[in-house]
């Protein structure tokens, strides 16, 4: 006869087993890309990455004019992103929490998070490009803004009414004003949770191409004017690999690369500034 | 340091008040690898950037009637009476083709010869082997191999699916009818795959397949390419030659609005499903610096540009038909009723 | 459980002492306070509502944009199957289909993948490999969609093709329950393979969120489980699990509307026929790898609203499935 402990002991040893193996997969997809990224990006990596600008086919090149257009308009973003985005998920998590307009904003955002990125392009387009009658790095700033925003509202808020009651109690109890509590208090206790929600932004916007397609257009050349069409990582990376010259597919791949060791990178060190301490 | 970071992308948005503007100028995808190379040199030469981005031949469309862009740039030209409403010029800048690739095993590239009509036919879906009657009357001697034809079309709007389809409706009275010609059409069988890049992918890992790329895509790819029939009854092979040669004996003079698809063209030696790509204008130019500019650049690609163009497996246009169009840039374009620029 | 009564953060203590006064005088708060507070909570509110407004702008030129062709189709434009460029007739019933089918079954695929590797993080993982493994999953994150589209194509498919969809057409006839579930050109583009790229692309924002939330947890109340002689097991089902409910729901939704809206990934793999798919390894297409595919060439004006119209759809079919999700998930009092 099997004891209950021992039904108990089984199905916690399964459990085990199950969350090994998905582990495992989750890894393991990570390893074949990865490895088809490094066996094709990492080959085409030289010097000339970081100092020359796109080129023709046949020609000799890089992708700086790429990469410093994806740093400034993925900043850019991620600025409009976060503080919009941090803002509004402490107004669903703290003021307007049980509110029936909460419930509205909560689920329009939730709405936004799953716009395909090439609508949000158009309706920047139109807003943006066409009334000015020019693409720009502003206009594609916006556009991935409006991708990382709803991201960020989301964690931020999951995060922020998470926090214990406890804190904010505290605070009030001491005299602090309800803006003094959240923002010294909470946030401070969330800091880890908003990094996260930070860099899931980033994530998503980083590798985005359709939107700009639509607002900053890409450009043949260096250019960190933001009124002018801007070239990006994606776009180009996008031109390049559909294209049938096999130099062009190879700078596709390291730009894929780039982005790819770009998130790592940022990942690592926002964590390592957070200092990511152990709940005690 | 959150707001040291925020007063540097403060500080690069308050600086990008700079002057000159590059030209810049959308579309078709067909072209963008020549109009690149081109436009490095010229940058290298004369130091003005014109950059072209490939967004589809139909965005360039939208954005030249935007204006959101100095020029636009199509695989489809657009027909006289388009252009008349929109108040656009357009000009042919250089040549290409589209090529029926294959996965045949033990078949050599060029050897299987195929007809208009007939490649219709595979693409109706009515032939479905590779060893049908109506292959193997055109290819005596030729082993075809006992195996499903499964088509391979794009998914995505092309300029390049524009000049297969319309071809096709031109050979084939039942694709005319049934389907009909256009960048995206109800494909009546098959499988598509993403640009030509993803045609390609499909093509390779399945065998029996046949499907239609750009001759750059073809030829980089080493694909088993079909010599198809052309008007005059001979089989060609896909080469910059005869692409040149459909170019050459196409009526350019006779062609209002240079409205012309080099498709089926009469020369002996033309590859028929053959197209030229085109560039819009304004008639009437608000910027004419702008547009003078332009001009000067496609002046230097029509002179200077013919090697770059042929490295990369483009087909430059014939000489006179250069001259022509050339002549055609004063009276076509200008800005107060003076031309904006005369070409040499 | 007990334990959600007594730790579950509650804001009435406090809400209830500012209940009865307006934000200019807190009770008990010096002066100065009151403006900076004013201030504070105007912003984080024109925030909020700025990203309603953003909504509502983005929907209404969708659908402004859409009008004609829902003019010149009605509601036959849900129904039909057509979708033919050169008649200029089209029917978003395909698109539809491929993007529900492809959603609800990446996201079958990645929760419980992406809950088994944040549940091993927090609890059986040893502490020195949980952070590199945790940005490891992150950087799947991070990889642009266009990547996977292309080790999709490239890679996943013409694997799928000859490991899975060769062995079940040979093994099973074709007119069989399996054979028709399965049936399909196999050449590995079809509607499965494109929710497999999905679940895989899904997966780290749920899994880096899910381990977030359990690390919310406070560690007295997994201790006290514990205590109790609980099983690792039984802590997660029973404790922590229901501690995160909602914000796992949040999580659900984020993964879902990343499915419901991903382009390139999904346009590369999933074969781009616009019909109803008939099987699991059948070609299909969702609304956003056709607006993708088609929206750059499409000069006819009626195209270009049909493409519109078709990204109306989408939001309205978000709308729905997250509005039924939240029904569904109030009547089980979550």
């Amino acid at each position: 006869m099997i004891t209950r402990a021992a039904r108990r002991r089984a199905t916690n040893g399964v459990f085990v087993v199950l969350c090994l193996i998905a582990t495992a997969i989750a890894l393991s997809a990570l390893v074949m890309i990865l490895w088809t990224l490094l066996s094709k990006g990492l080959g085409g990596i030289d010097f000339m990455i970081f100092t020359k600008d796109q080129p023709a086919p046949g020609s000799p090149g890089g992708l700086r004019n790429a990469i410093v257009g994806s740093l400034i308009m993925c900043s850019l973003g991620m600025v409009i992103a976060l503080v919009i985005g941090i803002l509004a998920g402490t107004w669903l998590a703290e003021y307007g929490a049980g509110t029936k307009y909460g419930q509205v904003v909560r689920f329009f955002n939730d709405v936004l998070i799953s716009a395909p990125s090439i609508l949000i392009g158009l309706f920047v387009y139109e807003l943006l490009v066409a009334p000015f009658h020019g693409f720009s790095a502003y206009a594609g700033a916006v556009a991935l803004a409006f991708l990382a925003t709803p991201i960020v509202v989301r964690t931020t808020e999951d995060i922020l009414s998470l926090q214990p009651g406890a804190l904010r109690e505290a605070g009030m109890a001491l005299g602090a004003s309800r803006a003094f509590v959240i923002r010294k208090i909470i946030w401070k206790s969330a800091r880890t949770g908003l990094l996260t929600a930070g860099l899931l932004g980033f994530a998503r916007i980083s590798g985005e191409t359709a939107p700009l397609l639509f607002t900053s257009l890409g450009n043949q050349f260096y250019n960190a004017r933001l009124s002018q069409p801007m070239a990006s990582l994606p776009t180009t990376i996008f031109q390049f690999a559909l294209s049938a010259y096999d130099d062009w597919q190879r700078l596709a791949w390291v730009g894929a690369l780039l982005i790819a060791v770009a998130v790592l990178f940022i990942n690592i060190v926002g964590r390592v500034l957070a200092r990511e301490t152990h709940r005690s | 340091m959150f707001k040291t970071f925020v007063a540097a992308i403060g500080g690069l948005a308050i600086a990008s008040t700079a002057a000159a503007a590059d030209i810049s100028g959308a579309g078709a995808t067909f072209p963008a690898p020549v109009y690149a190379k081109w436009a490095e040199a010229y940058k290298a030469q004369t130091g003005i950037g014109l950059n072209y981005q490939a967004i589809g031949s139909g965005g360039g469309i939208k954005q030249i009637k935007a204006k959101t862009v100095d020029f636009g740039a199509s695989d489809k030209p657009l027909k006289p009476d388009e252009l008349a409403a929109a108040g656009l010029y357009q000009f042919p800048t250089v040549v290409g083709g589209v090529v029926p690739v294959m996965n045949l095993p033990g078949i050599a590239p060029g050897q299987v010869k195929l007809s208009g009509a007939l490649l219709g036919d595979i693409f109706l879906g009515k032939v479905t082997k590779w060893n049908a009657p109506e292959i193997a009357a055109l290819n005596k001697g030729v082993p075809l191999p006992n195996l499903p034809i499964t088509v391979v079309h794009r998914s995505d709007g092309s300029g390049t699916s524009f000049l297969f389809t319309s071809y096709l409706a031109m050979k084939n009275p039942t694709w005319a009818s049934q389907v009909g010609a256009s960048d995206s059409v109800q494909w009546p069988t098959g499988l598509g795959g993403k640009g030509n890049d993803g045609v390609s992918a499909f093509v390779k890992q399945t065998t029996g397949a046949i499907g239609y790329v750009e001759y750059a895509y073809a030829k980089q790819n080493h694909s088993t390419y079909a010599a198809m029939q052309n008007k005059s009854g001979k089989f060609v092979q896909p080469t910059a030659a005869a692409f040149g040669a459909a170019a050459g004996s196409a009526p350019w003079l006779k062609s209002p609005g240079n409205y012309i698809l080099l498709l089926d063209q009469p020369s002996a030696a033309a590859w028929p499903i053959t197209g030229a790509t085109f560039i819009l204008m304004y008639r009437n130019q608000e910027d004419p610096a702008n547009a003078a500019q332009v001009l000067k650049f496609f002046e230097w690609g029509y002179n200077k540009g013919d090697a770059l163009a042929v490295s990369l497996d483009y087909v430059p246009l014939p000489a006179n038909v250069k001259g022509l169009l050339k002549k055609q840039w004063a009276s076509s374009i200008q800005s107060g009723g003076k031309p904006v620029y005369v070409a040499k | 459980m007990g334990a959600e009564a007594v730790i579950k953060p509650r804001r009435p203590l406090y809400e209830s002492s500012m209940a009865s006064t307006d934000l200019a005088s807190p009770t008990g708060a010096p002066p100065g306070h009151a403006t900076g507070e004013i201030v504070f909570r105007f912003a984080c509110a024109a925030a909020a509502t700025f990203l309603l407004a953003a909504l509502a702008g983005v929907v209404v030129s969708l659908f402004i944009g859409g009008l004609p062709a829902f003019r010149a189709f009605g509601f036959g434009f849900l129904t039909s199957t057509t979708w033919n460029p050169v008649t200029e007739v089209y029917g978003a019933a395909g698109p539809i289909a491929g993007t529900l089918i492809t959603s609800f079954l990446s996201l079958l695929v990645a929760l419980p993948l992406a809950l088994g590797v944040s549940v091993f993080l927090v609890e059986f993982c040893p502490p020195k490999l949980s952070r590199p493994i945790a940005i490891a999953v992150e950087l799947l994150a991070g990889i642009p969609s266009i990547v996977y589209g292309m080790w999709g194509l490239f890679v996943l498919a013409p694997w799928f093709a000859k490991h899975v969809q060769l062995p079940i057409a040979l093994d099973f006839a074709p007119d069989s329950f399996i054979g028709k579930i399965f049936a399909g050109t196999p050449n590995g583009a079809n509607i499965f393979t494109a929710s497999l790229i999905l679940a895989i692309m899904i997966l780290p924002y749920m899994a880096a969120v899910f381990r977030e939330l359990f690390l919310t947890v406070p560690p007295q109340v997994r201790e006290a489980a514990y205590g109790l002689g609980c099983t690792p097991f039984e802590v997660i089902k029973a404790v922590v699990i229901p501690y995160v409910r909602k914000g796992m729901i949040g999580v659900v939704m984020l993964g879902l509307g990343r499915a419901l809206g991903e382009t390139m990934a999904v346009t590369f793999i999933i074969g781009n026929s616009h019909s109803f798919p008939h099987s699991l390894f059948d070609s299909g297409s969702t609304i956003a790898s056709t607006v993708a595919n088609e929206f750059a060439e499409a000069t006819s004006d009626l195209h270009t609203s049909a493409l519109i119209a078709l990204g109306f759809l989408l939001f309205v079919i978000t709308f729905i499935v997250l509005a039924v999700a939240r029904l569904l998930l109030r009547e089980a009092k979550i």
